[in-house]
């Protein structure tokens, strides 16, 4: 903290910074739906959006433009207040968690000791958004789309905790600034191979499985296939959001792929070292400034490719049965990643120990 | 400290306000919405006092998890409000009493830390180093002074879970249930079979 604190202003600069963000983080969205479209389309050997700008790059602005112009309906029986609170809180949740993620070293709106934490809370409040949709719309596809989502991701934040204490346990810290430090110098350092270089290389035969876990259960999280089960339309019509229309649905689908995009920033950050470098760059005497862009750029270079990983599974693998969705969260996932658990804390205390 | 006063007047007026609407709200599923809100700015008041932990798995845990099931159950219930306002007078006497008592010993807390607690500037509590984080302090205290507690907290969720457990598990005998490694492990040898049958006889199962 600076010797002339001025509380106003600095109330002045974090609110410029989590607008830069907040804008960054939309029009970065707007082209990540088209890649999402596109990559699904090249899946299926169709063109996929191409008509709108060279290659269809405008075509998210123009769909924004589309929602933002259609007449908002609200149906007769729907709780006004919570019908249009919903949406609000979906994008809002989503957009919050992005003030813990460190974008490059020293680039964080928030740095505080529990940000991994705060992440989880984030994530595990995605519901609410969700279900108050469901219940606020008086109908039945809604409610019951909100209600399977409900349960599919209280089931699957569990095994989200467990993989993140496994992660907690190797950097022995839940600030993700330092969890990010503590996984530079190179890839082997990072925690999806045991965090420690060759000392903790054993670990990578828990850690592989972890980041797996951790990444099926993200997907189950946010409701992407193979568990869009909230909006299964061969069953639900469109689930929860059966009755939005206009912005309101824009904001759903916002905030869905912000929550997206904010796990594939989790999984570039617990497991492949968020803004480190793969190899030792020789860039230590540039400026600070040059340093951290190019650190930024390697960190959006990680979260691209999770991204792409979160559409391959969409184009590919066909959706779960609930009772199936269940069984993997329940007696899968949660086993598996309470032995991980086990196995990290154990290898942690008898490395002390014997090594 | 400007900052903190205004976030703590706000964060503690909608707490209050909150806990109000719980009370008073027509609709269940609002006061469900209410309670959310007042465990989220209570979870805000927890920050503010510099017990991110705390807060954070007040969070997590409360409005995470425990409120999302309260949710769930209170909308797929159908009160009758007209029925539960019938039974109102009739408790009256009974729940004003609780009420009464409740009062009176949170007055007498309140009096209490105003004037001999941390608010009078007795004991200040102190963390255990300044640059230890809260969460470490509390795992330190958890693991080693509290720690059969801890267990003992442990053994009573174990308890519960098992109870619950017992109380809804039911197999029904003749329900087809899904055996993946089964489906997994068929070949076309074990799932398939040839019958020879004989004309004009079909076959019967």
């Amino acid at each position: 903290m600076p010797e002339t604190f001025n509380p106003w202003l600095w109330s002045l600069l974090t609110v410029g910074q989590i607008l830069l963000i907040v804008v960054l983080l939309l029009i970065a969205i707007a082209f990540l739906l088209l890649a999402d479209r596109k990559i699904w389309a090249g899946v299926q050997m169709r063109k996929g959006p191409n008509v709108v700008g060279p290659f269809g790059l405008l075509q998210s602005f123009a769909d924004l433009i589309k929602f933002v112009l259609k007449e908002l309906v609200v149906p007769a029986g729907a709780d006004k207040f919570v019908f249009l609170l919903a949406p609000v809180i979906t994008v809002t949740l989503a957009l919050a968690g992005w003030g813990v993620i460190p974008l490059a070293p020293g680039w964080v709106i928030a740095d505080i000791n529990v940000g991994i934490l705060y992440l989880l809370a984030m994530s595990s409040l995605g519901v609410y958004g969700i279900i108050m949709g469901g219940w606020a719309s008086n109908s039945k596809y809604p409610f019951l789309g909100a209600l399977r989502s409900a349960a599919q991701m209280v089931s699957y934040e569990v095994s989200i905790g467990f993989v993140i204490i496994t992660v907690i346990l190797l950097a022995g810290t839940m600030n993700l600034a330092d969890i990010v430090k503590a996984q530079d110098g190179g890839f082997w350092n990072w925690n999806v191979f045991g965090g420690g270089g060759l000392a903790n290389l054993p670990l990578a035969l828990v850690m592989i499985p972890m980041m797996v876990v951790f990444y099926i259960s993200a997907l189950a999280e946010t409701n992407r296939p193979p568990f869009d089960l909230p909006e299964a339309e061969s069953e639900l019509v469109a689930g929860y959001q059966v009755e939005y229309s206009s912005t309101p649905y824009l904001l759903f689908m916002l905030g869905e792929y912000v929550a997206i995009v904010l796990m594939c920033a989790m999984i570039s950050i617990l497991f492949f070292g968020g803004w480190t470098s793969p190899v030792p760059l020789p860039i230590d005497s540039w400026p600070a400034t040059a340093q951290s862009i190019v650190y930024c750029l390697i960190f959006s270079v990680k979260v691209v490719f999770w991204f792409f990983m979160f559409a391959m599974a969409k184009a590919i693998v066909p959706r779960y049965r609930y009772d199936q969705l269940m069984r993997l969260g329940w007696k899968v996932f949660l086993p598996t990643s309470l032995v991980g658990v086990f196995l990290v804390a154990g290898y942690k205390v008898f490395q002390k120990v014997y090594m | 400290m400007a900052l903190q006063a205004i976030a703590f007047y706000l964060m503690a007026t909608v707490t209050i306000l909150a806990g109000l609407a719980v009370v008073f709200a027509r609709n269940p599923v609002h006061s469900v919405l209410f309670l959310i809100t007042a465990f989220f700015s209570a979870a805000g008041l927890f920050v503010l006092m510099g017990a991110e932990f705390l807060a954070m798995l007040l969070i997590v845990v409360y409005v995470g998890a425990v409120a999302v099931l309260f949710l769930f159950v209170v909308m797929m219930l159908d009160v009758d409000f007209a029925r539960l306002r019938e039974g109102f007078a009739r408790y009256l006497p009974v729940g004003g009493l609780v009420a009464g008592v409740l009062t009176i010993e949170m007055i007498m807390v309140a009096v209490n830390v105003a004037t001999r607690g941390a608010a009078a500037g007795n004991a200040t509590p102190q963390a255990s180093a300044p640059d230890v984080t809260n969460a470490e302090t509390i795992g330190r205290v958890l693991y080693t002074d509290y720690v059969y507690f801890f267990q003992a907290a442990g053994l009573v969720l174990l308890v519960a879970m098992i109870g619950a457990i017992v109380l809804t598990l039911r197999h029904k005998p003749h329900i087809k249930r899904q055996s993946v490694s089964a489906q997994t492990a068929r070949t076309p040898k074990t799932g398939m079979k040839i019958v020879d049958i004989k004309p004009g006889e079909g076959i019967s199962e």
